[in-house]
This record gives structure tokens, sequence and C-alpha cells, in this order.
């Protein structure tokens, strides 16, 4: 529509940075070897996964040896879950999660739920926060493992890692964490954090998709996912998309640099965006912590209006974002994220996600910060909800 | 994802409003589905003169809504009755498979401003009580691909 295009979906995925695609871009042709084989090219490729694996460990505080590459964070998910509860059965059959991790964790649960474990899904609170003290008493003496995710990836909101962590470990129980929204993003050492099992990806921090990684402490046990050839270390088979974990590792390294000033940048978008948004519009509400919350997201839920509509409407003004509606989520249901907090459905279908990156800028923002309001008030124009709230019977 | 006729629908729906001393008004759908039409209906001598509506709901429901004024206008009560969700998904060059249920709510949006028309004009059969207001998601949402039968609508 001739509109400068503004992104401000990066908990989707993000662009590649150009650094990143160029120490990339020789894995394809040139240096194309398998890095099982043993002439030249073959060992170029194994010394650029072991480098990548070296950066990816420095940028977590683990040792490389701790570092396994997987095809994405849904795998690494699936892998710490899966691999820890059929690895442990002999000691247990209770896992520990949260009502408000990504389907890569929930529908990893529900799954060995049907196979003879229990799960306990901790509920959050308004905030999407759980409680160390929660955990504590969610315990059992055939607790296996405890999965909690590190920030939410709709609402943004960051767990007490390090308490949760700090417990697991006095009470000698795995602890896993979906850090896919965090990692590149935020701080993270797993040594400090008492972490056991991480699972992380390349494509929020500005490297490929298809290639995540999953960090597992030395000595923790669990069963192989992929069988097949010695490849990381037989724990993970199947020929290494070496293109991919170079890219992953130039990604970390670069987020990891300059991860205090990405921060500041981003944040100061955020709080602006928020500050605005809940001074400019009625009927507004900011979902998530406001300040336990991820540098770049902003998750605001607009009442008498559905929040696929509005993204179209913004889409139309060069803005891409996304939604928790049930027309977004592929359901009938709105987010669970949403509905976890305690939205009412209503409530939570006109919700609408911002998450800012480092392509994002002041004038994004106010290109934002105009046509949002303009947006919202012609939906609510349409909607036969808000004919109430104009006749002044405001009862919401 | 939608054709080029549903965007043209949402971004510039006809008809959006509301008619005051509206002849029939129906109201179906629910807050908690993420969807709810509104429709208007001014009827004069049987035949539909004009329609307006009000509508909470996603990019489909919106364009939904807007095609179906454009259809009854100008069309008598008994050949209003006859408009089937197909007939408004197809007036729109379709839609996606998981927005069939949009239509369905605006042939039943149709259906229960007519309801009301009847009822206050004392045209009502036994009971033709049968609108979507209060059901259930599910039964909303259900495909009802078929032409619309008064006896299987429960």
């Amino acid at each position: 529509m001739g509109e400068k295009f503004i992104y401000m979906d990066h908990a989707a995925t993000t662009y590649v940075k150009p650094q990143v695609v160029e120490a990339m871009l020789p894995f394809f042709t040139e240096k194309f070897g398998n890095a099982s084989s043993i002439y030249t090219i073959g060992r170029e490729s194994k010394k650029a996964i072991e480098e990548a694996r070296e950066k990816v460990a420095g940028a977590i505080g683990a040792q490389a040896r701790e570092i396994f590459f997987t095809g994405s964070g849904t795998e690494a998910d699936n892998w710490a879950i899966k691999g820890v509860a059929y690895g442990n059965k002999s000691k247990g059959n209770h896992i520990i999660t949260t009502n408000i991790e990504h389907h890569a964790v929930l529908h990893t649960c529900q799954y060995l739920e049907n196979d003879g474990f229990e799960v306990t899904y901790l509920p959050v609170d308004e905030n999407g926060l759980i409680t160390p003290q929660q955990v504590a008493e969610a315990i059992r003496p055939n607790t296996i493992l405890i999965t909690i995710m590190f920030a939410n990836n709709e609402i943004g909101t960051i767990q007490p890692i390090a308490e949760i962590g700090k417990l697991a470990r006095e009470k000698g129980i795995y602890f896993h964490t979906d850090a896919v929204q965090a990692i590149g993003n935020i701080a993270i050492n797993v040594k400090d954090m008492n972490i056991d099992l991480m699972s992380m990806s390349a494509h929020k921090f500005y490297g490929p998709k298809g290639v995540g990684g999953l960090y597992i402490r030395k000595g923790v046990k669990l069963v192989s996912f992929m069988h097949g050839g010695a490849q990381e270390r037989g724990r993970r088979a199947s020929t290494e998309n070496i293109a991919a974990i170079v890219g992953f590792g130039k990604a970390i390294e670069l987020a990891t640099a300059n991860l205090d000033e990405y921060n500041k940048k981003i944040m100061a978008l955020r709080d602006r965006t928020i500050d605005e948004v809940m001074k400019n519009i009625p009927f507004v509400k900011l979902n998530g912590h406001r300040e336990k919350r991820l540098p770049g997201n902003a998750n605001f839920s607009f009442q008498f209006i559905e929040g696929e509509s509005l993204l179209l409407m913004l889409d139309m003004k060069g803005i891409a974002a996304s939604s928790g509606s049930a027309c977004t989520s592929g359901s009938l249901d709105p987010s669970h994220v949403l509905l976890a907090i305690g939205l009412p459905h209503e409530i939570a279908h006109g919700s609408l996600r911002l998450t800012f990156g480092d392509d994002n800028t002041d004038e994004d923002v106010n290109k934002l910060l105009e046509v949002l309001p303009v947006i919202v008030e012609r939906l609510r124009e349409m909607s036969p909800l808000y004919e109430n709230v104009k006749r002044g019977n405001v009862n919401v | 994802m939608y054709s080029e006729k549903v965007m043209d629908h949402f971004m510039n729906p006809r008809n959006v409003g509301e008619i005051e001393n509206a002849d029939g008004i129906g109201e179906v759908g629910n807050a908690k589905c993420g969807d709810i039409m509104k429709m208007y209906l001014k009827i004069e001598n049987n035949i539909i003169v004009d329609a307006k509506f009000k509508t909470f709901g996603c990019g489909a429901a919106v364009a939904t809504s807007s095609m179906s004024t454009e259809l009854v206008v100008g069309k008598t009560v008994d050949e209003a009755l006859q408009i089937t969700n197909k007939a408004v998904a197809e007036a729109l060059d379709g839609l996606p498979p998981a927005k069939m249920h949009c239509s369905n709510l605006a042939e039943e949006a149709i259906r229960a401003a007519i309801e009301d028309y009847k009822r206050k004009n004392g045209l009502l059969d036994e009971c033709d009580c049968a609108t979507a207001c209060g059901r259930r998601c599910d039964d909303i949402h259900h495909d009802h691909d078929h032409e619309f039968n008064e006896d299987d609508e429960e």
C-alpha cells in the first residue's frame, strides 16, 4: 500500500543479520563437507560446528560439551522432557510445569500423561507469574522433572528461574527451562541459575530458522531422541546442518556482545508504546507483568474488538504484529496464556502482541501510535459490544 | 488466505451501522466465541428495503456480514430466507475452511432478523424459535454446509 513495512513481531521470528548470512554462506558452497568425513573439507565442517558450540556455551555460561544442536526449539523441548521422563522412569513419573508453557512443552507433557506420567500444571497469577513456593508445594517423592519457561512468548513475563533452579537442585530434581524467547534477549547463566536443561532457538535473535539447541548439564541422565549415527556425541543422530549451526553461533555471539545496548534500545520503544497506549486508548489492559517482562514485549487487550481484524488493519498500514485471538490461534478458543492470566474469553479475543527488535525505530513507534487508536476506534464503531458503552452504560 | 473480495468487504464494509426503528433485528454468536453479528432490517410490503449490521469478529465475520446485507436488500422475506451460508461464502469468492463458521453466522443473522420481524408482526408459524443466540460455540461453529432445513436446526 506504499507504506513503509514496519515489523513488530520479533517474538515470532527475526530477520537474519547480514553478518550471520555471510558467516553461513561458504558452508552451502565450497565448504560443503560432511562433518563426519575424514578429509579436509569434512574436518573444516567439524571445526566450524565446534566453534559454534563454543560460542553458544560461552553465551550461557556452559561448557561446550554440554551444548547439543537440534533442528529447532520445539525439538529441544521434546527431547528434554521426553528424554528425562523416559530416562528416569525408575525414579518416578511426576512432572511439574505451568499452564502458560509453549505448546512444545504443554503438548509434550500431555503426550506423556497418556503414557503413564503424571503432570502438575501450576496456575499462574494475573501477571503470568508463578512463585518458587508453588513449585515447592507441588514437589512429590516421585517428581523427576520441573519444566518452566524462562519468559513467556505471548505476554513476555519472566519467571523467577534462579530461585526455582536453586530449589530444584536442593531437592535433586532435574530442572528444564524453555528459554527460546529469553536467550539472546536477556542475560542467562545456566550455572548460576542451577539450570539442568535449557532449550534454545536461533531464529529469535537474528539467526536462521531450522536450528536450535539443548543445553544438557554434564551428568544429567536422559534418553536420546534421534537414533542413528554418532553425531552430537551419539546423542542426537543426523548429519549436522552446518550452515545453520554456524549461523546460530554467529547470531548468539552478536546478541551477547551488545546485549545491554540492544535491551536499552528496545526497552525504550516498548515503554513508550505501553505508556502511550495505556494513556490514549480507553478500555485497554496491559497483559503480563509491567516490570518482569521481556525488553521487547508489549501485549494489550482492547475490549469490544477482535484481534484478527486488528492485525489485518495494521497490516494495511504496513505494520506486522500478532494476536492471541481464536481466529489467529487456529482453534475456537483464544490463547491459553491469556485465559490462564484470568482474561475472560471476549477480552482475550481482542489481544495484540507487539514485539520490538533492532530494526525498529522511534519513527516506527510514532507511526504505530498514530494508526492504532484510529483502527481500534474504527473496529469499536463496528462492534455491537461497544454500543452500550457509547450509550453510557459502562459496565465493563 | 482471504480472497480480494473478502479483503475489500473487510476494509470497506458496506452498510455498517444501525437502523432506527428497524422492523427486524437479529443478533447471533456470542462474545465468548469471538464473533457476534447484529443485523438490522427495514422491511416494507414484505420486501427488505434496507439492511445494516454491527459485528464483533475477525476479517471473515465482518466481510460475511457486509456481503449478507448486500445480498438481502431488494429481496422478499421468503427469498432472503433462502440465502445459505454457502451463497454468502461464494459471493465473497470463497472463505478459508477454518472461516466457514463465519458464513454460518451470517446466514443465522439473516434468519434471526427475519424471525424477529415475523414475531413483531404476528407472522410466526408455531415455533420458529431456533436461532443461534445463546447456543454454545460448538453448535454455532459446526459445519452446516447443507441447505438450511428448519427441522434439523434444533
